[in-house]
């Protein structure tokens, strides 16, 4: 981390050319941050951190917190603070463990593995996310109560609602379907994975172009047609070569051998499979889609980060911010809710400790990622970046030796130096 | 000034014995103030004297307790920000009201975002009518994608007053809309003024400044502790009656 401001620092030269390609600077230096780390733990285990392996358990690793930390972007950004996201992931996956292992099966007497089962707990997941949500964003927003007290209550009752609800039992194994969200149990495969990618390039390519087509229409001043290529090219490459790394992570040859006994079929001499992108990862992607245009392209995103910046301005400009609070509140439960599928199923049942310490996790990805807590300011993107590296810190930590408390000592002052890093950054860039 | 203002027709705004208190005090206390077509209202007062209150009830920022507002003779409801701005009422606050970190377009048109067919937000749009309102106002300004932040007192400002120009406002709401600006922006808004009286706007401007009244405005209302001391013609009394009225309460002799 503490390689950040290094970009920012650099000569003014280099600053000139990051204004014409339009590039935040701070995103580079994050990215910058997180390659540096990477390679240190990449020398420090002898070549083991970059491989493909344990790049495809780095991601499914960060999904979780990723999805939480879009979410806390706004809540931060309205100036308010969610300690709770933890015991409602907690809540949520207790009550879709019911829904999958009691309600369908017996109660419905769907029989286990019905296809409806996951669908079903799904929604009542996403449903309870959506009430819990809702209610703290009144009591915050309609009751006055300060957002901290409202989620430190939160993080206590939905804690102990989830230990109620399941008698502290841990419960599983979940639904065969439901599980496909774990991430190492339900991938892409190695075509659909290069499909996806390339979609997912071509809309990059198309949004680009869109952008330039609509600044010109306008007459807006635009970047040099060679910077935008080369900007297409970056974008195209780290897709693909993302898309790369994770196919060639191999299926191990044994499961392999059960797949194909699953399906009657011997597995064929020197046949190989690649994992590809878990489902989970897709998940996370559309996720961090979804919210950017939420927060970049719509009146619910402008209104946010307007009353993050002002909430008077934004209250005078005729904005409800009172029910902006609950819609924002709203978003948080969806996704805890969408995060206690990924995580219960990851771990192929729910236990009475999901989601535990998940809270200070999520805040501090988001602050990493350059949310500012006095308001207004956070980006989606970077609020992932920084889930990455913070579980890349705890797991290259974890695989290099490290012991364990050493490993929490170090992520706690990286968050720390990362905000001062971000001040100081900040006060020189005057931004 | 010395345009003669027809004020025969009905007022463009009446609002008629408005009162609203805050806890047991009456920051307003039945006060009763019109604006006509093409006329500048002060609005002239100590800090405390309720001005500021007053004119809020107006824009939707307050509710008041008791009295009513009449737009054109009609009835008005006014209960939050958006129901003034449908009545073509427009504000500009002391304070400014700007989110610091968005950019000019984005607080031009806050609130009232300009959207693409499928309902996203227009920015391209957004910035292209505020280089053109900017253009017309204050052809100095250049700083479309900075966070307002970033700008100077009078750029600011400029984004502030185009927020309430750009959306054909009928009642402008002026609360010292020069206290931060220099001589040269001073002049500008004094311009603006002018201008917009003529295409027949109705405003009402909060000022400390006895002698920028007199030079603004048709009509002066000072208050008082919550009270209406009385509405003057600007021309018709000296400026020593003015603070006469501001400071001990007492209305001239020959008050219009």
């Amino acid at each position: 981390m503490s390689d950040s401001p290094a970009l920012p620092k650099a000569a003014p030269g280099m600053r000139n050319l990051a204004r014409t390609l339009e590039i935040d600077t701070r995103l580079l230096g994050m990215i910058g941050a997180f390659i540096a780390l990477c390679l240190v733990f990449h020398f420090l285990t002898d070549g083991r951190f970059l491989t493909p392996r344990n790049i495809f358990n780095l991601t499914i690793q960060t999904v979780s917190v990723g999805i939480m930390a879009t979410g806390m972007v706004f809540v931060i950004v309205t100036r308010h603070i969610d300690l709770s996201v933890g015991s409602l992931l907690a809540t949520c996956s207790a009550m879709m463990a019911m829904t999958q292992t009691l309600v369908t099966p017996e109660w419905l007497g769907l029989g286990l593995n019905h296809p409806l089962t996951a669908p079903a707990a799904i929604v009542v997941g996403l449903g309870t996310g959506i009430i819990i949500g809702a209610f703290h964003g009144w009591l915050i927003g309609y009751l006055g109560i300060p957002a901290f007290i409202v989620t430190l209550g939160g993080l206590l009752v939905w804690r102990n609602v989830a230990w109620y609800l399941t008698n502290g039992q841990t419960i599983g194994p979940l639904d065969g379907n439901f599980q496909l969200f774990g991430g190492i149990g339900g991938t892409l495969g190695e075509t659909w994975s290069w499909i996806f990618g390339m979609i997912c390039a071509v809309a990059a390519l198309y949004a680009i172009w869109q952008s330039r087509r609509n600044k010109i229409s306008h007459d807006f001043p635009v970047k040099p047609l060679w910077a935008e290529i080369a900007l297409g090219a970056l974008v195209t490459a780290a897709i693909l070569g993302f898309i790369a790394i994770l196919n060639a992570y191999q299926i191990p040859e044994r499961r392999l051998e059960r797949m194909f006994e699953a399906r009657g079929d011997v597995l064929p001499e020197g046949f190989t499979a690649g994992y590809g992108l878990p489902i989970s990862v897709l998940l996370l992607i559309a996720v961090a889609v979804t919210m950017t245009i939420i927060a970049n392209r719509t009146r619910l995103g402008r209104y946010i980060f307007a009353t993050g910046g002002n909430p008077d301005a934004a209250e005078l400009s005729g904005i409800n911010t009172r029910m902006l609070t609950v819609k924002v509140f709203i978003m948080m439960g969806i996704l805890c809710a969408i995060s206690a599928v990924v995580a219960s199923s990851r771990q192929t049942f729910h236990s009475n400790d999901i989601g535990t310490l998940d809270e200070l996790r999520v805040i501090a990805a988001a602050v990493i990622g350059g949310t500012a807590l006095a308001g207004g300011v956070g980006t989606i993107y970077g609020a992932i970046l920084g889930a990455l590296i913070m579980q890349s810190l705890q797991s290259g930590m974890a695989m290099v030796g490290v012991d364990a408390p050493f490993q929490n000592i170090v992520v706690g002052t990286v968050l720390v130096v990362a905000v001062l890093i971000d001040t100081i950054y900040r006060k020189r860039t005057g931004d | 000034m010395a345009d003669t203002i027809d004020r025969s027709g009905t007022p463009l705004v009446e609002m008629r014995d408005i009162s609203i208190a805050f806890g047991g005090i009456k920051a307003v206390n039945h006060v009763s103030v019109d604006l006509f077509p093409g006329e500048v209202v002060g609005l002239l007062g100590h800090n405390g004297a309720g001005k500021s209150t007053l004119i809020k009830c107006l824009s939707g920022a307050y509710r008041m307790d008791a009295g009513e507002i009449l737009i054109n003779g009609d009835k008005a409801v006014i209960n939050n920000p958006r129901d003034a701005r449908r009545y073509n009422i427009e504000t500009i606050y002391q304070t400014l009201a700007l989110a610091d970190n968005l950019d000019a377009a984005s607080n031009l048109f806050l609130g009232r975002e300009l959207t693409t067919p499928v309902g996203l937000v227009d920015d391209a749009r957004m910035e292209a009518e505020t280089r053109q309102i900017m253009g017309r106002l204050n052809p100095n300004f250049q700083k479309f994608s900075a966070p307002v932040s970033a700008l100077s007192g009078g750029q600011r400002q400029s984004v502030a007053i185009a927020r309430a120009v750009y959306f054909n406002a009928r009642i402008l709401i002026m609360d010292e809309p020069t206290a931060a600006l220099g001589p040269q922006e001073t002049r500008m808004v004094a311009d603006l003024i002018d201008e917009l009286k003529r295409q027949g706007l109705g405003i009402f401007l909060i000022d400390h400044d006895v002698h920028q009244v007199k030079e603004l405005c048709d009509r002066a209302a000072v208050m008082k502790n919550g009270e209406l001391v009385g509405v003057v013609d600007v021309d018709a009394v000296s400026v020593d009656d003015i603070l006469a009225m501001i400071i001990a309460g007492k209305k001239p002799q020959m008050a219009a």
